[in-house]
């Protein structure tokens, strides 16, 4: 079936299966593999994507219920060479080691700081309690979203 | 190490430099094995046994072949060469060979248009089992003799005797690396009867060197590519779907995809080794050790693995950083039918030093000491003997000074908040403060950096200076820890030339690099870089006829001799080195000789909340002091210790796999539980630099020992709370409340 739908700030129309993933579409029928395939069940957030201002896992939503939906992923969260301020954080505040759970921790990061340009500590924890990072133990992701949140 | 030719530039060693791989990973732009493509490109997708041990009665692909879309269906008739696989021993056989031996081992692979019809495929694939009995008690495998490996340590007076004892059993559990990417990798036939593989590897080399032996094919048919790898931590130590994937793209001519699932995941790679430990400590009245006797038994699961080498490493290490004159330790790993494992980060070091270290505390409560008291007095520095090898310490070993350090570390304030953020069972709003006990504890540990036992350990490196800057090519794998960058550092220091890329090469194009495990592509490839720029050096400065080398070139009393572009008038200059550690030898027939070259301690101490009646724990603060012999990149070493002792915390209170007769019951994200932001203490760390003798710049290995000493700590600090023996991790909320 055919959905239609904002991604990345651009309208788009898209033949899609009736049992596919919004993850899947994106990954492998929209040529967006910067979502993150880890768990498929909701778990680990490595395939975050805002979704109608929702930040969402794109693993379980289904891929025709995006049908006139406004949907961002990490792709759309840097024009062109200019990153998104919580990708500099990141980088310049050591939060990526593997970076396989970072495009997920970027969209939730950056769809926290829209709401809440001054999260406090527990606020970044609690907000981004919905990312697994295997890497880093968190603490380089914390001083990296502090030092954006000016703490 | 550090030579006066060794300039200052900038981006050089000691700073935090920046990852080269951060852009690219921050935007989605950074390509994981899991999300590569070719132009015509098949899905493989794997069937595998539903029991843990059956025999393969009957196995019909027709149907499943016969399916629109299907292009091969293939089992282990389809094998052309060596049909068992392993680098150790090849004892697995490349799919179920009549009999499977563990849950989830692979059976047949197909290769079909998309991932549904993949899967459609293995689903119609009609097989007949005939269930067997799974051999799943370590210790009956044991009775059984199903031995892997058997390692005795005798050391000294095996009569000796102290006048306090402790004697105690432990277990540890299933750990699993869980690295957020899973299994993938695309092969590529090349034409000509070849294959370009780019898969989930944290040793190319290695892999290749089995690969070609499986297919049949000349070593050099088969070109093995590093990829973006999402996550290690020892579960790539071991081939998992590559020879699938070769198979599937030699019978269909076409390229070839694979990506396992989370569940299939779980068994399609090794874990790190259940085990049980009897220890028996024997000390004077003053805290002395005396004696130190142990046995242990590691699980190897069905197939050898890394299951000798592992096993090697928990008896080398099943006392500690401490002096005794007289130990006995026999390790055993066994073959059952529970779950593949092998490497995984701490390598047998882990298990060994949950059991080790929690003796000491029973130890000095015993004794009426301070626990960190006993561990200072026994404590190992430069020139003591390994108490099991017996092998005299050449390097730095300052276990007295990360006991210090650690200790003055400030303690975190007394929990003061009902916010239950801060609380055991958090936003479940199942406590409050008062019903909160608050412990602190302490453990240290030793572990090898590098391979042992007489392993050929080499690193081959190639850096090659061009008018535009430095290129180092390498087979080492970057599975995220951040050894792209301090390689980078360790070229720029060397040459004094800032512009460095680290190019990574396939198994063609240079030799092998090693494994990046064992702490040891610092060390070894990063020795490797840093002899390769030396040399390199040399040489561009007799061929600039100057004193300097820098950015612009070479330089000659203060003036420019000869730009880049004029060094490399007639081709860019390349020095290309094979790096070995010191030798090491195999042991003796009691474990004695210089095993091992090279070692480093640590000590964490942890902080945990602990609600006791409903057993649950919140690791508040844990903190650690390493001997990391020269800190490369501050910044990522931070990160790299900060996140093995959320490894070590997550074996303390909650990673477990939950294995019922051989079959993983929780094999998923929703069962496994995996420490989230939340879960995470707050950690400060003291990193002690005294120098590694060959290390680059002095630099030690530094992703294990994070992992090793802080599950011990956690473990400590929560029988500090609630007075319980708690001989057993992960430490689950039933062994706290008893019910």
């Amino acid at each position: 079936m055919e959905v239609r739908f904002r991604l990345n700030g651009e309208e788009r129309s898209v033949d899609v299966g009736p049992a596919q993933s919004l993850l899947s579409l994106l990954r492998d029928g929209m040529d967006l593999p910067g979502s993150k395939n880890a768990c498929e069940q909701g778990e680990c957030g490595s395939c975050t994507v805002v979704m109608d201002r929702q930040a969402v896992c794109s693993c379980l939503v289904l891929a025709a219920d995006v049908d006139g939906a406004d949907v961002t992923t990490v792709e759309g969260l840097s024009n062109g060479e200019q990153l998104h301020p919580v990708q500099q954080a990141l980088i310049d505040g050591g939060g990526v080691q593997c970076g396989f759970c970072t495009p997920g921790f970027v969209v939730a990061a950056a769809h926290l700081f829209e709401g809440n340009p001054a999260p406090a500590t527990d606020e970044i924890r609690e907000a981004l309690s919905g990312n697994i990072c295997r890497c880093t133990g968190y603490g380089g992701i914390l001083r990296s979203l502090e030092e954006l949140a000016g703490r | 190490m550090t030579t006066t030719t060794d300039t200052q530039v900038r981006g050089g060693i000691g700073e935090s430099v920046k990852r080269p791989d951060g852009i690219p990973k921050v935007t989605g732009n950074f390509a994981y094995a899991s999300d590569l493509t070719a132009e015509g490109m098949l899905w493989g997708a794997t069937l595998r046994s539903p029991f843990a041990h059956a025999r393969l009665v009957r196995i019909d692909t027709a149907a499943s072949l016969a399916i629109p879309g299907v292009h091969a269906v293939l089992t282990q008739d389809d094998v052309p060469g060596r049909k068992t696989f392993g680098q150790i021993v090849a004892d697995q056989p490349v799919l179920v060979d009549g009999e499977a031996r563990f849950w989830g081992e692979p059976v047949a692979v197909v290769a079909a248009d998309d991932p549904e019809t993949a899967r459609i495929a293995v689903a119609t694939i009609e097989v007949e089992w005939e269930e067997l009995d799974p051999l799943v008690d370590m210790e009956t495998a044991l009775e059984q003799d199903e031995v892997f490996r058997y390692a005795p340590v005798r050391r000294g007076d095996q009569q000796a005797s102290g006048s306090v004892v402790v004697e105690e059993y432990y277990e540890v559990g299933t750990q699993d690396q869980a690295p957020l990417g899973t299994e993938a990798g695309l092969a590529i036939p090349d034409g000509e009867g070849g294959i370009d593989l780019w898969v989930t590897s944290q040793w190319t080399h290695e892999d290749h060197d089995q690969i070609w032996r499986s297919l049949d094919l000349a070593p050099d048919q088969i070109r093995q590519h590093p990829t973006g790898i999402g996550g290690a931590f020892g579960a790539r130590e071991d081939m998992s779907l590559h020879l699938h994937l070769c198979l599937l793209a030699l019978r269909t001519g076409r390229p070839v995809k694979m990506v396992y699932n989370r569940e299939e995941s779980f068994p399609g790679h090794v874990h790190r080794h259940p085990a049980r430990l009897w220890y028996r400590h024997e000390a004077e009245s003053d805290g002395k050790l005396v004696r130190v006797e142990a046995k242990m038994i590691l699980d190897g699961g069905a197939y050898t693995d890394t299951t000798p080498a592992v096993v090697a490493n928990a008896v080398y290490f099943a006392v500690g950083p401490y002096n005794v004159d007289s130990v006995t330790v026999d390790g055993y790993g066994v073959r059952t039918n529970n779950p593949p494992t092998g490497a995984m980060r701490g390598f047998g070091v882990v298990q060994a030093c949950y059991a080790a270290e929690s003796q000491m505390d029973r130890l000095a409560a015993e004794l009426g000491m301070d626990p960190l008291e006993l561990r200072k007095r026994n404590a190992m520095t430069t020139g003591d003997a390994m108490p099991t090898t017996g092998q005299i310490i050449e390097t730095s070993l300052p276990t007295v000074e990360v006991i210090d350090e650690v200790a003055a570390i400030p303690l975190p304030p007394p929990l003061d908040s009902d916010d239950p953020l801060h609380l055991p069972g958090g936003t479940g709003l199942t406590t409050t403060p008062q019903y909160v006990t608050r412990g602190i504890g302490y453990a240290v540990s030793i572990k090898n950096i590098a391979f042992s036992e007489a392993f050929d350990d080499f690193a081959e490196a190639r850096v090659v200076l061009t008018p535009s800057g430095v290129e180092v090519h390498t087979a080492a794998v970057e599975v995220g820890q951040g050894m792209v960058t301090v390689l980078q550092q360790i070229a720029r220091t060397a040459l004094g030339i800032e512009q460095v890329a680290v190019v990574p090469a396939d198994t063609s194009v240079i030799g092998s690099a090693g494994s990046t495990s064992a702490s040891r592509q610092t060390q070894m490839t990063g020795g490797a870089v840093l002899e390769a720029s030396r040399a390199l050096r040399a040489v561009a400065l007799e061929r600039g006829g100057g004193d300097e080398l820098n950015s612009e070139g070479v330089w000659r009393d203060g003036a420019l001799a000869m730009s880049l572009e004029e060094l490399c008038a007639d081709g860019p200059l390349s020095e290309h080195t094979r790096f070995r550690h010191p030798p090491t030898v195999e042991p003796d027939e009691n474990g004695q000789g210089d095993l091992h070259a090279d070692f480093a301690v640590a000590a964490h101490r942890a902080v945990v909340d602990v609600d006791t009646e409903l057993g649950l724990v919140r690791v508040v603060q844990v903190d650690t002091a390493q001997d990391v012999g020269m800190v490369l990149n501050p910044q990522s070493a931070r990160g790299q210790i900060e996140g093995g002792i959320l490894q070590g915390v997550g074996l303390a209170v909650m990673e477990e796999l939950i294995v019922d007769q051989g079959i993983i019951r929780n094999a998923s994200f929703t069962d496994y539980l995996l420490p989230t932001f939340l879960d995470a203490p707050d950690v400060e760390m003291v990193l002690l630099e005294e120098p590694s003798p060959w290390g680059p710049f002095g630099a030690k290995g530094i992703g294990e020992p994070p992992t090793i000493s802080s599950t011990p700590a956690v473990a400590a600090a929560i029988r500090n709370a609630t007075g319980l023996a708690l001989n057993r991790v992960p430490i689950r909320p039933q062994d706290i409340t008893g019910t």
